[in-house]
C-alpha cells in the first residue's frame, strides 16, 4: 500500500489536486511512519500566504513531525511538499527555521553571536568570509529579539527564554520569506513569550508567512489568524475566526479535552 | 657519535610517528565527543583488529589499502552485529555495542595468535602498543641528515604515512569547518538550510577510521582510544570556543606523545629501573593523567559527555 501511495504521488503530477503554487507550504498526501504506526496519514494542507498560521493538536499528533517531514529533515512514506510552489529543495533560501529549544546541547563551546550566524552558512558557503555586513546582520536580529547585550555569551549560559530568542534570532539572519517554528513557546518566560509574538507579528506585516507549532489553545485566538488542526489525519484547516470552534476541537482531541477546559477558551462559537 | 646525532637516529621519528598519530586521531575526536559518540572512537579501535588480521591473511601483505579495506568491511560487519543483536535479542543500543565490539576485538586477537605473521610486524603485542619505539632512522648520523636525500630515503615508511593521514585530516577539519560545526551543534537546523548531515557524519566516521588504521599500524590500539577521547576532552575542559578546543586538542596531543615518549624511556631509569616501558602505553597514560588534571581544575569543567573507554 505505501507503495502504491509513492508511486501515486511522488511526481505530483498524478496527485488529485495540485498543490497552490501560492501557497508558502502546501502539503498532499504526506504520511510519516515511525516504525509500523503512521504518525501522520494521508495529511493535505494549504497554508496562506502572509498567515500567522498555528499548528495545533493534541501530544503525539503529529505537529512537529508535520514540520519536519515537510522540511524533509526526517524521510516521509509519500506525499507532495511545495514551498512557494517549489520543491524544497529549490527553495530553501526561502525558508527559517527555528528547531525546539530542547533539541541541541547547550553547552556546545560557542557564542550567541556565532550560533546566530549560523544563520548565514547556507549563503556563505565552505569560505566566504562572515564581512561587517553580516556581523551587523546578526547584530539586528539579535537586536530584534532583546538579545544585543549577549552577542558574546557563551550559549550555555542562557536561560531557556533566552536560548529560544537566540535561535528566533538565528531565523531572522536568514532573511527568508517563510518561517517555520516548532514549539516557539514551550517553557519560555511570559516576557519571551511577549517578545517571540512582537517579532512574529513585525514579519507579518511586513508581508512574510509564518506557522508555528503550538500546544497553549488558550493563545491561539489572540496569537494567530490562521488554524491547522492535526491528529495524525488533517482535522480542520481555515482562518481562526471559523476553523477554531468547540466542535473541531473536540473532534481532534477527541475524549482528551474536559469540556470545562473548552468553555475556558477564548473560542469562537461556530 | 653526539647526543643530538643520537637522539635524531633514535628518538626524533618515533616521536614524530607518536605526535602525528595523536593529532591525526585528536581532531575527529573533537567532533566524536561533542557528538556523544565517544564510543564510536573506542569502537572503532576495536574492531580495527580483526580488519586488519583477516585482510593480512587473504593479501599476505600490510599495506595500506588492503589494511584499511579489512577495517572498513570489519566496521560494516560490526554494524550489522549491533543492528541485529538490537533488533533479535532487543538489547539496548549501548549494550549491544559493547558486546560486538569486544567480542571482534577479542576474536582478531584469537585469529592473530593463529596465524603466522612472523614475516612482518603483527601480533597480538603490536595489536596492543604498537611498535614505536623500533621505527628508528638508522641511516641518521645528526641533524645535518634532514638534509641528505639518501638518509631520507631511509626514514621508516610509517612515518611518511602517518604524516599524509594527519595533514589530509587536518585539511579536511579546516575545508568542512563550518558544515561539521553546524551539524554537530543543531543536526536539524543544518538539514534545514540544506547540508547532507548524513554524509557530513559518515565522512566524519570514516576520518576517524582513517586515522585508526593509520595510527594503529606504529603506535597500537591503546593510544588509538586515548587520542580519539583525552586530548579532545582535556581542551574542552580549558576552553569554550570549538575553534580552540581543536587547536587545544592538537597542543594536548602533542604534549602527550612527546612526554610519554621520554617518560617512557627515561622514566623507569630515573626511578632506579633497569628497562624502558612502552611508549605507547606511557603516552596514552600521560593523557589520561592531563585529562584528570584538567577534571580537576580546567576552567570549564563539568561539560563534557564522555563515554568511558574500554
Amino acid at each position: 500500500m505505501a507503495e502504491t501511495l509513492t508511486l501515486a504521488t511522488r511526481d505530483g503530477t498524478s496527485a488529485g489536486t495540485g498543490p497552490d503554487p501560492a501557497s508558502p507550504l502546501a502539503v498532499r498526501g504526506l504520511t510519516v511512519s515511525y516504525g509500523e504506526k503512521p504518525a501522520l496519514f494521508s495529511v493535505d494542507a494549504t497554508f496562506p500566504v502572509g498567515a500567522m498560521a498555528a499548528i495545533v493538536g493534541p501530544n503525539g499528533a503529529g505537529k512537529s513531525t508535520l514540520l519536519k517531514a515537510s522540511l524533509g529533515l526526517i524521510p516521509s512514506v509519500s506525499g507532495l511538499v511545495t514551498v512557494f510552489g517549489q520543491p524544497i529543495a529549490a527553495a530553501r533560501d526561502r525558508i527559517a527555521y527555528v528547531p525546539q529549544r530542547a533539541s541541541v546541547d547547550w553547552d556546545f563551546p560557542t557564542t550567541v553571536t556565532d550560533v546566530v550566524l549560523m544563520g548565514r552558512y547556507r549563503k556563505l558557503g565552505l569560505f566566504r568570509r562572515v564581512t561587517r555586513a553580516e556581523c551587523a546582520l546578526a547584530t539586528d536580529a539579535l537586536g530584534r529579539v532583546g538579545m544585543e547585550g549577549f552577542a558574546s555569551r557563551q550559549i550555555g549560559q542562557l536561560s531557556g527564554g533566552q536560548q529560544q530568542r537566540v535561535f528566533l534570532a538565528r531565523a531572522l539572519a536568514q532573511e527568508a520569506d517563510l518561517y517555520l517554528l516548532d514549539e516557539p513557546f514551550a517553557g519560555v518566560d511570559a516576557a519571551t513569550e511577549r517578545a517571540i509574538i512582537e517579532v512574529l507579528k513585525a514579519l507579518k506585516a511586513e508581508g512574510k508567512s509564518v506557522i508555528a507549532v503550538h500546544h497553549d489553545l488558550s493563545t491561539v485566538a489572540e496569537y494567530f489568524d490562521h488554524v491547522f488542526l492535526v491528529n495524525v489525519r488533517a482535522m480542520a484547516e481555515g482562518p481562526v475566526a471559523t476553523t477554531f470552534t468547540p466542535e473541531a476541537l473536540a473532534q481532534t482531541y477527541g475524549g482528551r479535552l474536559a469540556a470545562t477546559h473548552l468553555d475556558q477558551l477564548a473560542l469562537v462559537r461556530g | 657519535m653526539s647526543m643530538g646525532a643520537d637522539f635524531v637516529q633514535f628518538s626524533l621519528t618515533p616521536i614524530l610517528i607518536g605526535i602525528l598519530a595523536a593529532i591525526a586521531c585528536a581532531l575527529p575526536g573533537n567532533f566524536l565527543i561533542l557528538r556523544r559518540q565517544a564510543l564510536i572512537g573506542d569502537a572503532i579501535s576495536h574492531v580495527v583488529l580483526p580488519g586488519i588480521v583477516v585482510a593480512f591473511l587473504v593479501t599476505g601483505t600490510i599495506a595500506a589499502i588492503p589494511m584499511l579495506l579489512g577495517a572498513g568491511a570489519a566496521a560494516l560487519v560490526a554494524v550489522a552485529l549491533i543492528e541485529a543483536i538490537k533488533r533479535l535479542g532487543g538489547i539496548e543500543p549501548g549494550a549491544a555495542m559493547g558486546v560486538v565490539f569486544t567480542a571482534l576485538f577479542a576474536g582478531g586477537v584469537l585469529l592473530l595468535e593463529q596465524s603466522d605473521t612472523s614475516r612482518v610486524h603483527l601480533d597480538v603485542e603490536h595489536a596492543l602498543m604498537g611498535n614505536l619505539e623500533t621505527l628508528i632512522w638508522f641511516q641518521a648520523e645528526g641533524w645535518g641528515s634532514l638534509a641528505d636525500p639518501a638518509a631520507l630515503a631511509d626514514l621508516p615508511p610509517e612515518l611518511l604515512r602517518i604524516a599524509v593521514v594527519a595533514l589530509a585530516i587536518a585539511v579536511l577539519t579546516v575545508v568542512f569547518w563550518r558544515p561539521l560545526k553546524l551539524s554537530t551543534f543543531d543536526e536539524g537546523f543544518a538539514r534545514a538550510i540544506g547540508l547532507p548531515v548524513s554524509v557530513i557524519g559518515l565522512g566524519l566516521v570514516i576520518a576517524a577510521a582513517v586515522a585508526a588504521v593509520a595510527a594503529f599500524d606504529a603506535v597500537g590500539s591503546i593510544i588509538v582510544i586515548a587520542m580519539f577521547i583525552c586530548p579532545p576532552a582535556t581542551a574542552r575542559l580549558m576552553t569554550n570556543s570549538l575553534a580552540a578546543q581543536v587547536w587545544g586538542s592538537v597542543g594536548f596531543a602533542t604534549l602527550s606523545a612527546i612526554l610519554g615518549y621520554v617518560l617512557a624511556g627515561y622514566g623507569p631509569l630515573w626511578l632506579g629501573f633497569d628497562s624502558a616501558v612502552s611508549a605507547a602505553g606511557m603516552i596514552a597514560a600521560v593523557s589520561g593523567l592531563i585529562l584528570g588534571l584538567a577534571c580537576l581544575f580546567g576552567p570549564h569543567r563539568g561539560r563534557v559527555g564522555v563515554a568511558a573507554g574500554g
